[in-house]
């Protein structure tokens, strides 16, 4: 027996952004959070370094420099008058936050202290600016504690561990308009239907479609690839950052706060590599800056050993012998300890380091999608590249692209793109409630969903999720990651195909209804399949490089034909399975206002 | 290395009883015990359910007891739990009835959680500047520690006095609790100090220290604990 639920608004996701946006929509609207996990288990808990925001509480800083720093990280692909609102709304989304509680460090004078991070300048470039406020090295975890908190005093509505599997559309006249999603209660296996007059989308990243990543296991993307399979384009789907600092063959993030206290990269021959690829900036140049040139170093022979790695060396007497801390001043062991505690205890548990003695060894990992729903400034999802917008569909955070990340985001804006967008969503989402009525739900609205679900379960054949997830992972970590070009992105374009072919023939161990993992798991593979397609089908289309796209056949940004944002989405939508067919490029152009492209060097 | 996992299942749809399953790995020294369990999951027994999302330590999703002990699946490193050729028993957490194989129900453990007002309160007018609220460092560090928790409920289910009887409202609540206790803006410590000066409140602590030992982010459970029963006896905050 489907239940059936009626809310206002439903927002899915409990991460950053979509508690902000159930704290304020559910201050005039009837809303619902539907998460997979709960909402404490989300991955804006593990954000480490800060949370940027031109309080200057530590030296003068202008929302205006914030903006610029944000425009130029992105490769001038960011739509400036989103990266405005952004940098100018981020001062105060900050004071919210700790109105709300959120424990920041402080200074002496007992204002929130704020700390230097890859690609924040002073003055347009000039110098690195004190910009990242911060809750030691776990600023996302208080983040999202002090968010879910507020939303436990606020007594918003959860429904903890149900599994988004499909959104409802109503096929109106003059356009279709979203009315609601289909979800499955994990514990249960029961399907709900709930009908909604808007339903926002803050479900987070998509990185588990390549081998190596700092993200979740829980990070699949399922509602993105949902929508995708109701016919909605995705924006820049091509872009994807990797972070230069991941443990090695683990992923698991270490963060750019190190460098920001000092921390350097280190090749082969004892040199530190980025005084050659960033003069000014060096080790605190852009992460796409910085994972190329890592990159380049390992492929030139300069890697550990001639090995696939190079070190991030934190050793008191490397920082204070190239007076790379802040100031150029002399630090400490201590000092190091206290300010990047849980960072150096990953770097002793899960690299058996000492990293105060020794350096440790960092590659690239796949750690944030700058792609993802198109959306206005406002979080309105659009239904084309052109003026066309989905009515009662929202979308914020890292599934949403507004864009104000452009080519590459930089570090410490997630966090506030997430309170900033997923804030202004909210607002815009329950305003749209007050005037809006309930548009009638499809018949029998769970079906699809149902039947996809019950084809994975029952189905007899000889294929195995897990194999072909580990063949999709490793092919896009090959061939769809730091350096492209188009003899490999077209292999793995047909191998992903192939997989999505054979994903046909998976059968599971367990027939089960209650807490089926292996019936999800496999529901998330096929949902990172549509992605992985969709990535390398964009990444092919785009015959240059700009921030996280490097192209080794097309080395250079080309201002002149690639100024443009990327919507790509199939012909024929595919309901709740995976897609099939061709897929389109069309284009919209990027919103530039104050800042005039330029060359990208720090 | 070859080990071998011992792990307690329990299927709700066909199971009467849990019942100890045995499978075969071959692991790396550095492995984590979550890897192991994916091993089992992926390669030879997909039914096996857990709940995990991060990865490394810090969403708390995959507390369970290896070798009779509350750790983060994640955060245990082979080597520290067995040697080539021996055993890992892995089972759920105690004290939250099991829903299936390694997942328990974390509904009771939340409601506790709801119950101390877990929240940031302050009525008092905003600063008039429109800027934050200035709190000086040392007043920041007094209340550090309770900000560390994860809720990955180690510490509540490793207390025997929390087995015995679920009503008490269990250590990683009054972390919670103190937290705000003990942040110099918040205006609420004397109603959250009343919520737990209640029968099965923070009275139920024996100071047996289990909690201490299975805090995967190094809280100083007992000691917080501590703190606000001195806060009650004495009526001071200190």
């Amino acid at each position: 027996m489907t239940q059936h639920h009626q809310f206002d608004a439903i927002i899915v996701g409990a991460g950053g952004a979509g508690l902000m946006a159930a704290l304020h929509a559910s201050k005039l609207a009837k809303v619902a959070v539907i998460s997979k996990l709960y909402p404490t288990r989300s991955h804006t808990g593990t954000a480490q370094g800060g949370i940027a925001a031109a309080l200057g509480n530590m030296e003068e800083d202008h929302w205006e420099w914030h903006m610029y720093d944000t425009v130029k990280g992105g490769d001038y692909l960011v739509d400036q008058d989103a990266a405005e609102i952004l940098a100018r709304d981020a001062i105060d989304a900050i004071i919210e936050l700790e109105h709300m509680g959120l424990p920041f460090d402080r200074t002496p004078e007992g204002r929130i202290e704020q700390r230097r991070f890859g690609g924040h300048t002073a003055n347009y470039g000039e110098r690195a600016v004190m910009r990242s406020c911060k809750s030691a090295d776990r600023t996302g975890h208080m983040i999202l504690q002090t968010l879910y908190q507020n939303c436990v005093k606020q007594q918003v509505t959860f429904f903890d561990e149900y599994f988004v599997v499909d959104l409802l559309f109503n096929n109106a006249v003059g356009g279709r308009v979203c009315c609601g999603v289909v979800a499955m209660h994990i514990d249960s296996g029961e399907m709900h239907v709930f009908h909604a007059k808007a339903v926002l989308l803050a479900s987070g990243g998509f990185g588990r479609m390549f081998k190596i990543t700092s993200n979740a296991h829980s990070l699949t993307g399922d509602p993105v690839a949902a929508a995708f399979r109701r016919g909605l384009p995705l924006e820049d789907m091509e872009f994807f950052q990797f972070h230069p600092t991941g443990i090695y063959r683990m992923g698991i993030l270490l963060s750019e706060a190190a460098r920001g206290e000092g921390g350097v990269f280190i090749n082969g021959l004892g040199e530190r590599f980025m005084e050659r690829y960033a003069p000014n900036l060096k080790d605190l140049a852009s992460r796409d800056v910085a994972s190329r040139s890592m990159y380049l170093e390992i492929k030139a022979g300069r890697g550990i050993n001639g090995k696939d790695y190079v070190y991030l060396d934190i050793r008191p007497e490397s920082i204070n012998k190239y007076k790379s801390a802040p100031g150029g001043r002399t630090v400490t062991a201590e000092e190091l300890e206290a300010k990047l505690p849980d960072i150096i205890e990953m770097m002793r548990v899960y690299q058996g380091v000492e990293p105060m003695k020794e350096p440790v060894p960092i590659q690239p990992t796949a750690h944030y999608a700058m792609g993802g729903l198109p959306t206005d400034n406002d979080g309105r999802v659009r239904a084309d590249a052109g003026d066309g917008l989905v009515p009662g569909l929202f979308a914020a955070g890292e599934c949403a692209c507004v864009s104000v990340h452009g080519a590459n985001r930089l570090g410490t804006n997630s966090l506030v793109d997430l309170v900033v967008f997923g804030r202004r969503g909210g607002k815009a989402m329950a305003e749209f409630c007050q005037q809006a009525s309930f548009a009638a739900l499809p018949a029998n609205p769970e079906a699809e969903a149902v039947a996809e679900l019950e084809r994975i379960r029952t189905k007899t054949g000889q294929e195995k999720a897990a194999r072909l997830r580990d063949e999709m992972q490793n092919i896009m970590m090959d061939n769809v990651s730091v350096f492209r070009d188009e003899p490999l992105m077209r292999v793995a374009l047909d191998k992903v195909r192939e997989l999505k072919r054979r994903f046909q023939q998976v059968q599971i161990d367990d027939k089960g209804k209650r807490f089926n993992t292996d019936l999800l798991e496999t529901f998330e593979l096929g949902c990172l399949l549509d992605l992985a397609e969709v990535t390398t089908v964009s990444a092919l289309n785009r015959t240059e490089s700009r921030g996280g796209h490097s192209r080794e056949d097309f080395p250079k940004r080309d201002d002149v034909n690639w100024l443009k944002h990327t919507f790509t989405s199939i012909a024929q939508p595919s309901g709740a399975g995976l897609t099939q067919g061709e897929m389109a490029v069309t284009y919209r152009p990027v919103v530039i206002t104050k800042f005039q492209p330029k060359e990208r060097t720090y | 290395m070859k080990i071998s996992l011992k792990i307690k299942r329990f299927n709700p749809e066909s199971d009467q009883k849990a019942h100890w399953e045995t499978y075969a790995l071959e692991v790396e020294p550095a492995d984590r015990l979550l890897d192991a369990l994916h091993q089992v999951k992926w390669y030879q027994d997909g039914t096996l359910a857990l709940r995990r999302s991060c990865a490394h330590g810090i969403c708390g999703s995959d507390n369970m007891r290896i070798n009779g002990h509350n750790l983060l699946a994640c955060k245990t490193l082979m080597r520290d739990v067995v040697k080539e050729g021996g055993t890992v028993t892995v089972e759920p957490m105690l004290g939250l009835p099991v829903i299936k194989d390694l997942i328990v129900d974390m509904e009771p453990f939340f409601a506790h959680y709801r119950s101390v007002m877990p929240y940031f309160i302050n009525d008092e007018p905003l600063p008039a500047d429109g800027r934050e609220r200035l709190q000086s460092p040392e007043a920041r560090e007094r209340f550090d520690q309770g900000t560390k928790c994860i809720l990955c409920a180690g510490c509540t289910t490793s207390c025997p006095s929390f087995w015995s009887n679920g009503n008490y409202v269990g250590p990683a609540a009054i972390v919670q609790a103190h937290r705000f206790i003990f942040d110099d803006r918040d205006r609420a410590a004397e109603d959250r100090l009343e919520v737990l000066n209640e029968q099965f409140g923070v009275w139920r602590c024996r100071t047996v220290f289990n909690c201490t030992e299975a805090c995967p982010r190094g809280i100083p459970v007992t000691q917080l604990i501590g703190e606000i029963k001195q806060a009650l006896t004495t009526g001071k905050l200190d």
